[in-house]
């Protein structure tokens, strides 16, 4: 199918962006990307293309806006059939990816969360349960290399920037969510998909993200957000 | 009877709206399969084998391998049983990745909204109607735009997002009686109100949707329980 037009409006620090550009960099397919300030300052023409959720990030192809970033994950998949192979082939292996994307963006990232804008007792709770569900998210992984097998694939490109932000929480909130305790498999992943090139080359850069999520966390203990 | 080979079970409720989503796929797809009921006071032992994760139904088990969430279950019914009854997501990837927005939208709005509404704090519920009517409002728009004239989101047949909203839609006569309130206004939402018509006509859908009777005294019963003072 010829391409005419593909534009992708996100946010440089935001995870489900970040997804969907992997997605579109492992197809090989050019884009226009307009990067939106959030939560404050959106575009009018974000807010135009996408008003029942009003998120980024938002893929619009051939003037057709899309939302939902694992929704864009799967379209793109579905519309560029010709080279890389994002979601598996087998009925079976899509329902268990599409599972676990599900409990990452469910449980992981809301636990992620909550860990980074708690303090004291209540976040040694948010810690507990932040553990058990990495520990859990680990078993989608066990001995392979990546979720998705010998290549990265779609779970893979769901959770790659865990990889990334998690170690720069953990530095900031003083507090280990994954270590050698309670997913060792997960914390070898981590090295492994940070180390593939094309992640390699187009992470945020560390120092922004440090000063980010200090700054959400600031804002989110002054009632800010 | 199942199918040379085959072992479909779906372990659900009869009064389970999640549950129904599978079923109705199963239905249209004409698989046969057995229908394990879970009590709802009472986890059985194979949900919990089958789905440590989340412990709830609905789960499909297929030749001993789980598949939860029911979503995810009607998709992988609709690429697993490819040559049997019609399509459930659309063929167009735009059309499909549309079905499935829509799905995520209504996954995550409806059920807290139900919840409020039909829950023990009054103040809460005029909020959450007018949220609750708001959703209808987009969906009627939604309707209108991607069905192209037809009765239903999959066209002239039902399809993913027929599915996915039949469920919340279920809920509606019965938290419309329980909280008495108006929800579903034909005159505001006439299209809506005309798919709701067909879906819940629909031979896959009609003896698989509880009625509202059902689940007003199942709700009730539910509620019940949990206020009830401990012995």
């Amino acid at each position: 199918m010829a391409e005419k037009e593909v534009k992708l409006f996100g946010n440089w620090a935001s995870t489900y962006t970040l997804r969907v550009e992997w997605a579109l960099k492992l197809k090989g397919i050019e884009y226009e990307y307009v990067n939106e300030d959030i939560p404050f300052n959106k575009s009018e023409e974000l807010l135009r293309l996408n008003p029942v959720t009003k998120k980024i990030p938002v893929l619009v192809h051939n003037g057709k806006p899309l939302a939902e970033s694992l929704v864009i994950i799967e379209y793109i998949d579905d519309t560029w059939t010709k080279g890389y192979s994002i979601m598996p082939k087998d009925p079976y292996d899509r329902a268990q990816a599409r599972f676990w994307a599900k409990f990452a963006d469910d449980k992981c990232m809301s636990a992620m969360y909550s860990v980074s804008t708690s303090s004291g007792e209540a976040q040694q709770k948010m810690l507990q349960e932040a553990r058990e569900a990495f520990q859990i998210l680990e078993q989608a992984l066990g001995s392979k290399k990546f979720f998705g097998g010998d290549q990265i694939g779609y779970l893979d490109l769901a959770i790659t920037l865990l990889a990334f932000w998690i170690p720069i929480l953990e530095e900031i909130v003083s507090v280990s969510m994954v270590d050698n305790e309670n997913a060792p498999l997960l914390k070898e992943w981590f090295t492994r998909i940070l180390d593939v090139d094309m992640i390699k080359t187009s992470l945020p850069p560390r120092d922004k993200m440090y000063e980010l999520s200090k700054q959400r966390r600031e804002q989110f203990f002054s009632g800010q957000i | 009877m199942a199918d040379l080979g085959e072992e479909v079970k779906l372990i659900g409720s009869s009064n389970s709206l999640f549950s129904s989503r599978p079923r109705v796929a199963l239905k249209l797809k004409g698989v046969d399969y057995d229908f394990l009921q879970e009590k709802w006071w009472q986890k059985s032992d194979l949900l919990l084998e089958s789905n440590p994760v989340y412990k709830k139904i609905p789960v499909l088990i297929h030749n001993n391998k789980p598949v939860c969430e029911s979503m995810i279950i009607v998709e992988y019914i609709d690429e697993t049983w490819t040559s049997k009854g019609p399509s459930i997501l659309p063929s167009d990837p735009y059309d499909r990745a549309m079905a499935r927005f829509w799905t995520a939208y209504s996954d995550d709005k409806f059920p807290s909204l139900l919840r409020v509404l039909t829950g023990p704090v009054p103040g809460e519920i005029p909020e959450a109607r007018e949220q609750f009517v708001a959703s209808l409002q987009l969906l009627e728009a939604a309707l209108e735009k991607c069905n192209k004239g037809k009765i239903f989101f999959g066209g002239d047949d039902i399809g993913y997002l027929d599915i996915a909203l039949g469920s919340h839609f279920g809920w509606i006569e019965a938290t419309e009686k329980l909280a008495g309130i108006r929800l579903l206004e034909k005159e505001k939402v006439p299209r809506l109100a005309e798919w709701c018509e067909h879906y819940f006509g629909h031979p896959a859908v009609k003896d698989i949707m509880p009625m509202t009777e059902e689940l007003v005294a199942f709700a009730t019963e539910v509620k019940s329980s949990f206020s009830a003072p401990a012995k």
